[in-house]
Formats: structure tokens, sequence, C-alpha cells
């Protein structure tokens, strides 16, 4: 999927401003990005629902809009699409009719914990298990390409983990995927790709860990209001100390044994008891505000 | 209590379903959702058998002589139609457009032509069975149908083209409740001026005239004309109906909303 100066305007308010991205054949791709940054928009332009205002998109080489596409793609919005009053087996054979191959939508039920609920109205069904109907809705057809919108929004640790499986099956199938998330840990696991997109253009892409960097931090939670400048000065010149949020301290620079001994002989003098010391690297979740800020939209 | 879990293939195999077997299935769904639907009964079947026995029976209106079965049924019949072809349709699809429903059919091999042949497949469907409920009353109350079978039949496909065309019309560009309030206040006004059971030759003149010109007094009009006069090709009402469709129809491909 080939994305080239992408323009999405709705009245004066633009959208997507001259995005660009490829997702590569067989690869989980993860777009990122705050509310509003132009995910969807993104993503509804390549399933053929809405006509862009500029640029050119290829989905599989084709153009969004081309019927030849359909059986090939799978998509699963991000809420709704299924009649309330229908139940949630019926809905899915029927779906499986428009398909020349389809997977028996018994044993995707099955899959995804549903058998049991089969014959349960959608509207009866809970907010996670809307979510996994419209997943085993999206790859019943045997798609090459398979879209998610938030696909783990709202959904129980359990059903966070079997979608997990599903799409973690896909990619072994060598079906490509791409999927928006705001959950960090999701696109660290899942993907091979992470694109991160704020004001309706890509501000950073590259597989997790590039993005996150080899650098190491170390981290520990303490009493809020440390004096990190005091303990900087402990520290030979380079390192960083900061606390964000209150009570979570993160130091950076030569990381190893001598900065681990420095900051808690240092904590020892100011009699200060840390929990959860540890070194790590950056995450995904670090550098998604580092990248698009910490206000709220 | 935990079933083996089935290890599925996901490997990409696409292929869209021959257009039939596509066609086939969303009608057998809109079938399946038009009678699980208890208002929608309501609006299709009981209202319409309430009228029949209750005009039939009891002397509340005066249509000047003959048999008063004979004068309701045909009237009825095309209340039938209007509400599944206009009612049922325009509220149904008003809220699939609201609930996504066509949005995700619309990511599907199903084609937006392959999705108004499943509905239109669901409405006759409906209709058929319409039709026999009616005609079954309608004949234990006494009636005898007379007319070429064939002129019915194309009354009812011409009426069900209208009618789809105003309630796709509306479902393509109101919100799903003003859709809603729309077709049920259109269908009691059409109930009522339409000849349906009050004969329009009690309006004055002047009003008949605009009258005849609606698609619910030419469905009714000409069901009675060719069932229980027994008359030749209804030219006119078919014309009016086939007007309608025409003009509702070319204004709902321009104007349809899918989301």
């Amino acid at each position: 999927m080939e994305i080239r100066g992408l323009i999405k305007r709705y009245g004066r308010k633009t959208a997507v401003d001259g995005l660009t991205l490829t997702c590569r054949a067989g690869e989980v791709t993860a777009i990122l990005g705050p509310n509003g940054a132009g995910k969807t928009s993104t993503i509804e332009i390549c399933e053929g629902f809405r006509r862009p205002d500029g640029g050119t998109v290829r989905v599989l080489g084709l153009d969004p809009a081309d019927p030849a596409l359909k059986p090939r793609l799978g998509v699963m919005l991000q809420a709704g699409g299924v009649p309330p009053a229908v139940r949630a087996g019926e809905w899915l054979r029927v779906v499986a009719r428009f398909y020349a191959h389809p997977l028996d939508p018994d044993a995707l039920l099955t899959l995804l914990g549903l058998n049991e609920h089969a014959r349960t109205p959608y509207r009866r069904l809970s907010g996670g298990q809307q979510q996994r109907l419209s997943l085993a809705a999206a790859v019943i057809g045997r798609p090459e390409l398979v879209f998610l919108d938030e696909p783990t929004a709202g959904l129980d640790p359990q059903a966070r983990h079997a979608c997990w499986d599903v799409v973690t099956g896909l990619r072994d199938a060598g079906v490509s995927v791409v999927l928006t998330t705001h959950q960090m840990d999701e696109a660290e696991k899942l993907s091979d790709h992470v694109v991160v997109i704020d004001h309706g253009r890509v501000v950073a892409e590259g597989a997790p860990r590039e993005l996150t960097g080899a650098e190491r931090q170390l981290r520990f939670r303490a009493r809020p209001g440390l004096d990190v400048d005091q303990l900087l000065c402990a520290l030979p010149s380079g390192s960083a100390a900061k606390e964000s949020p209150s009570g979570h301290y993160i130091i950076e620079g030569q990381v190893g044994p001598q900065m681990l001994a420095t900051v808690t002989a240092w904590c020892a003098a100011e009699g200060v008891t840390t929990e959860d010391l540890r070194i790590e690297r950056r995450t995904l979740e670090d550098v998604f505000l580092e990248l698009t800020g910490r206000e709220l939209r | 209590m935990t079933a083996a879990i089935p290890t599925l293939d996901f490997s990409p195999r696409p292929g869209a379903a021959p257009l039939p077997r596509m066609v086939l299935a969303q009608a057998g769904a809109e079938i399946r959702a038009m009678l699980r639907n208890g208002e929608q009964l309501v609006l299709t079947l009981i209202i319409p058998i309430l009228l029949l026995v209750g005009f039939s029976l009891a002397p509340l209106i005066d249509i000047g002589g003959g048999s008063r079965v004979a004068f309701v049924a045909p009237g009825v019949l095309a209340l039938a139609v209007m509400s599944t072809a206009f009612t049922g349709q325009a509220i149904a699809t008003g809220f699939e457009r609201r609930y996504g429903v066509l949005k995700r059919l619309g990511a599907t091999p199903l084609s937006r032509t392959g999705l108004l042949l499943a509905k239109t497949a669901a409405v006759v469907a409906v209709e058929v069975l319409q039709v026999i409920v009616i005609g079954v009353v309608a004949v234990a109350l006494g009636w005898s149908p007379r007319g070429n079978p064939l002129w019915t039949v194309l009354l009812i496909l011409f009426g069900t083209a209208a009618f789809s065309g105003l309630g796709l019309l509306m479902a393509g560009t109101l919100r799903a409740e003003a859709t809603l309030a729309a077709a049920n206040l259109v269908y009691l006004v059409l109930l009522g001026l339409g000849g349906v059971v009050f004969p329009i030759e009690k309006f004055p003149e002047g009003v008949q005239h605009v009258l005849t010109l609606l698609p619910i007094t030419a469905l009714s009009d000409g069901l009675r004309g060719v069932l229980t006069s027994g008359g030749g090709l209804p030219v006119t009402q078919l014309l009016v109906l086939a007007c309608w469709a025409a003009g509702t129809l070319a204004l709902a491909a321009r104007t349809f909303r899918w989301e």
C-alpha cells in the first residue's frame, strides 16, 4: 500500500496534510497518533470510503475505489456496521456468503470466544464481543490486506490477547495488516512497522526498535519533588535527569553499574526509598509523547 | 468447558462469490430482519388485516352500493405494498445508514447494485406473503376477485418501484429519526387520502384531480379497476406509478448518502 502526499479536507479543516507512507506486503503496520491526527481519515481513504482531495493512493497496486479490490480487503470499522437485531452467527454467515473461499464461520466464532453467543443479537453483546465479531467479519473472506481501526479499543485483557493472536496468525499466514491504535504496547508487540502521525502528517516511522532507540534509561519511583539538579551534580556530565510524571524519575546517560551505584547512594543519603528501580529502553509511549506533546486535545 | 480452539488457515485466498449467491444471502438477511421486526409487522400485516376485516364487516363508510369487501380488499392490497416498499424500507434503510451497516456492506464484494437487488427481492418476497394472507382473509370474507392477474402483478411491481424510490429518497437524505417520523406520517396521510378505504369521490372535485396523481391512489384505483370491475390494462394508473418511480429513483440515486 502506497500513499503519496495525501490531502483530505473537511470544510476548512485539513485532516490529512500531505501524508506519505508505504506499508509493505506481509507486514503489520501500526498507525499511531493522538485523536484527530488523521488516522481514521487516512484508513478510510485506503478502504475506498472517502475520496482524497489531493495526492495518490494505491492499495495492492489499485485505486481504492476499484471494485476489484473489495474481495481482497478485510475491513473492521472503528464502531458499528452491524444491524442491532441480527444474531452474531447469522451476520457472520451472511458476510461469508459474499466470498468465494470464506473461513468457516463457526470455527472463527470459536476462535474468538463467541461460539456461545452465536444466537445473541448484536445489540445484546458486550462492547468487547461486538468488536470481536467485527474482527471476525474482517478476516472471514481470506483477504490479502486487512484494515483494523482501533481493534482493541474497549476490550478486556483476554479479548485483547485473542485479537493479538488473530493479528499474529494473519501475519504468519502472509496477510498484510494495517491497524490504528492508542495502545503503545500493542503497537510495540504486534507491528513490524510503526508510523506516528500528527496534524495529518507522518512525524516518525520505523520498526519499533528503531523508534525507541537502543539507548537505555534508569527509572525509579519515589516521593515527588526530589531535587533532580542536585542528583545530576553527582552524575558524570552528559547525564540527564527528569521527574515525569510526578514521582517518576528518569535518568539518561552512561547507564551502567556506576550510575546505579551513584543514584542509590544519593537516594540513601537523602533518606529516599526507591520503588520499581529498573534499567530499560525508552518505550514507544515515551517516543510518542515526545513527538506529539503532552497537552490534551 | 473450553472446547478445543481450532486453528484456522488465514492464508490469503480472496475472491468474490457469484452475484446471485451474494444477492440471495443479503435478501435472506433482509427478509429475516423484516419478519422479526415487530413494529414492522404491525404496519405490513396487522393494520391491513384489521382495516380489511373492520371495513368489510361494519358499515363504516358509504361506498355507494356493491360488495364492501370488493371495494376494501384492493385498497388494502395497495396499502400493504406501500407499507413494505415505502414505510418499512425507508425506516430500515435509514437506520442501516445510521448504524454504519451500509458503509460496512460497501467494504464487501456486494456491490450497490447487488444490495439494491437484494432489497427489492426481499420487499417482493414479503409482498407475496402479504398478498397471500390478505387474499385468503378477503376470500373468507366473501371476496371473489376478477380481472387479469397479469395486470395485478404489473400494478404491484410498478407500485413497488414508485414506493421504493420514495422510501430510499427519504432514507438516503434524512436523519434516521426524521425518516422514522416522516415515513409513518406519510403512511397515515396516504392511507387517509389515497382511496384505500375511503372513496376519493367523497372529496371535492378539484381535490380529487390532485389525489389521483398520488401513487397510492393510482395503485388502489388501478387494483380496484382490475380486481373488482374486471377492467383492462390500467394505462393511466401505470403511467402515474411509472412517473413516480422514475422521478424518485433518479433523485434518490443522485442524493443518497451512504453514511
